[in-house]
């Protein structure tokens, strides 16, 4: 039984991560119906930005996490006005291409800077592990989970609770009516980049710190995942992807354990499948209406 | 208040709209009718600002709305209740009468807005927590229109009010129609039920192939033998 706690206090950390990623996926598809594919790569320019602030401004770990995030933030709006918006009306296939255009580029924009080596994030946020009988629960991961819990819960307040956050579901919801409403459609999308920019950054800078490592190819792997997640939980659905990041995080972490390390991926991506095919709309996801 | 010269609108390179114009006086309630792919809802979208004019122009109290984005178009007192009633279905009542005020920043008029709203439409306040999906469609145009008059339009376009509903629920939503033109909002409606239309409006145009082809007095357009052959069924 401790290892399977183990696995899931493990599991809830780096689900709640790939769910703070997979918003930002989920709240873009929502709205343009397109699949962000440079998401993962803004999260890597992201923890670089944290990383440098860090080693270089000597800035401490939150405020750094926090201006990192504001600036990627920045990014993703500039990201959504270069190389989305010019193709927003065309077909969605030259949305796609442009954002792995985009991938690519930032890829090697961080190569250029930062070289291809992997670099270690020293966040100076030791402690201490709580320990729970035999399950240890690392500093790192409280922070972790803290951090990410904190984010969506603030997010849950905003997309609920303010008149923009009403304004961005409706707009998620038809954008015709929405315009409609004397909602400017525009400032709808980039604020919907910022914040998910935002949280990627966090994402970023939490995996970055969590693993010790920092790379120009890591927001491959994690935004694999993380569109796993958001896919997982409904690809739209803002409490999907925070339901299907922590699922999926616990689910391979479980299954990591009793079954082998090595099917990790395996499990992640065989889930993905299963659900796909029992519920293609994901768990949380609604039935896209046609129109006509 | 409201004139259209000449506007022509292409969905790609298909004609929708071939060169149309009109007016609205305000205080009126004017009517186009036609058949279903007339070019009726392609005009209201034109006016509203949600398709780009090819050519011609929209004027509206003396300025240009023409090339105006949709969401500049409502601020000027402009609102559309869309074809389908257009609510959003993932939102709670009171979330989409808060939207129909989201050009709106003075908080009492706003509240006095609601409070009309709720008056007029007891059923919306019982069910102002549900999601809007979950309401008949009776239900679902009386909260299009409630939303659209959370604005304070001066000028409410009504495409398809009736559009399937029962005609109990018609005749309501029409009697809803007339006492908002009695509290002086000008209407500008949309209908494939051209007898009901008729009823309220006090003139129509008829609209064919994106081309009016007649316009008159409602009287006149009742006993027009043409538009009674295509529109009135006998």
């Amino acid at each position: 039984m401790d290892m399977f706690f183990q696995q899931l206090v493990n599991g809830l950390t780096v689900g709640s991560l790939y769910a703070l990623i997979a918003l930002g996926y989920t709240m873009v598809y929502g709205i343009l119906k397109i699949i962000n594919f440079a998401h993962g790569d803004i999260l890597m320019i992201g923890t670089f930005i944290g990383l440098v602030l860090v080693t270089k401004f000597h800035l401490a770990f939150v405020p750094a996490l926090l201006v990192a995030m504001l600036i990627t933030a920045i990014m993703g709006i500039l990201v959504e006005r270069i190389a989305y918006r010019p193709v927003r009306t065309a077909d969605k296939l030259i949305a796609l291409l442009s954002a792995l255009g985009v991938s690519i580029f930032l890829v090697n924009f961080a190569q250029l800077v930062w070289g291809t080596a992997t670099h270690p994030f020293p966040a100076n946020i030791g402690g201490d592990p709580i320990i729970l009988g035999e399950v240890h629960i690392g500093i790192l991961q409280i922070w972790a989970l803290g951090v990410s819990l904190l984010l969506m819960a603030g997010l849950h307040l905003f997309v609920n609770h303010t008149q923009m956050g009403v304004a961005m579901r409706a707009t998620s919801y038809n954008v015709d009516y929405a315009r409609l409403m004397g909602i400017n459609v525009d400032n709808i999308i980039s604020v919907t980049f910022a914040i998910g920019s935002g949280l990627a950054a966090a994402a970023g800078i939490l995996i970055g710190v969590y693993y010790d490592a920092v790379y120009p190819v890591m927001g491959y792997s994690a935004g694999l995942k993380a569109f796993t997640a958001a896919v997982l939980g409904g690809i739209g659905s803002i409490p999907g992807a925070m339901l299907g990041g922590l699922l999926l995080g616990v689910l391979e972490n479980e299954g990591a354990a009793y079954l082998s390390a090595g099917y990790k991926d395996a499990i992640a991506f065989a889930l993905l499948i299963i659900i796909l095919l029992i519920k293609p709309t994901g768990l949380m996801g609604r039935n896209e209406q046609q129109k006509v | 208040m409201l004139e259209l010269k000449d506007v022509v609108v292409h969905y790609g390179v298909v004609p929708a709209l071939k060169g149309i114009s009109f007016r609205v006086e305000e205080g009126e309630i004017v009517t186009l009718i036609g058949a279903n792919g007339a070019g009726k809802s392609t005009t209201l979208k034109a006016i509203s600002g949600l398709l780009k004019l090819k050519e011609g122009s929209i004027t509206y109290q003396g300025g240009s709305i023409s090339g105006k984005g949709a969401h500049m178009v409502v601020r000027q007192g402009i609102s559309q209740v869309p074809e389908g009633r257009g609510i959003f279905a993932n939102l709670t009542v009171e979330e989409n009468l808060s939207l129909g005020a989201y050009t709106r920043k003075d908080k009492s008029k706003i509240n006095e807005n609601l409070k009309n709203v709720y008056e007029r439409f007891p059923r919306l306040q019982e069910r102002r927590k549900q999601v809007g999906g979950t309401l008949s469609g009776g239900e679902q145009q009386m909260l299009a229109i409630g939303r659209a008059l959370m604005a304070t339009p001066k000028l409410l376009l009504l495409d398809e009010p009736s559009m399937g509903l029962a005609p109990l629920v018609v005749r309501e939503i029409f009697k809803i129609i007339r006492e908002i033109n009695k509290m002086g909002t000008t209407i500008l409606l949309v209908e494939q039920n051209a007898r009901m239309a008729l009823s309220v409006a006090g003139r129509g145009y008829v609209l064919e192939t994106g081309q009016i082809i007649s316009e008159g007095s409602a009287s006149e357009l009742r006993g027009n033998e043409e538009v009674k052959k295509a529109y009135l069924g006998h």
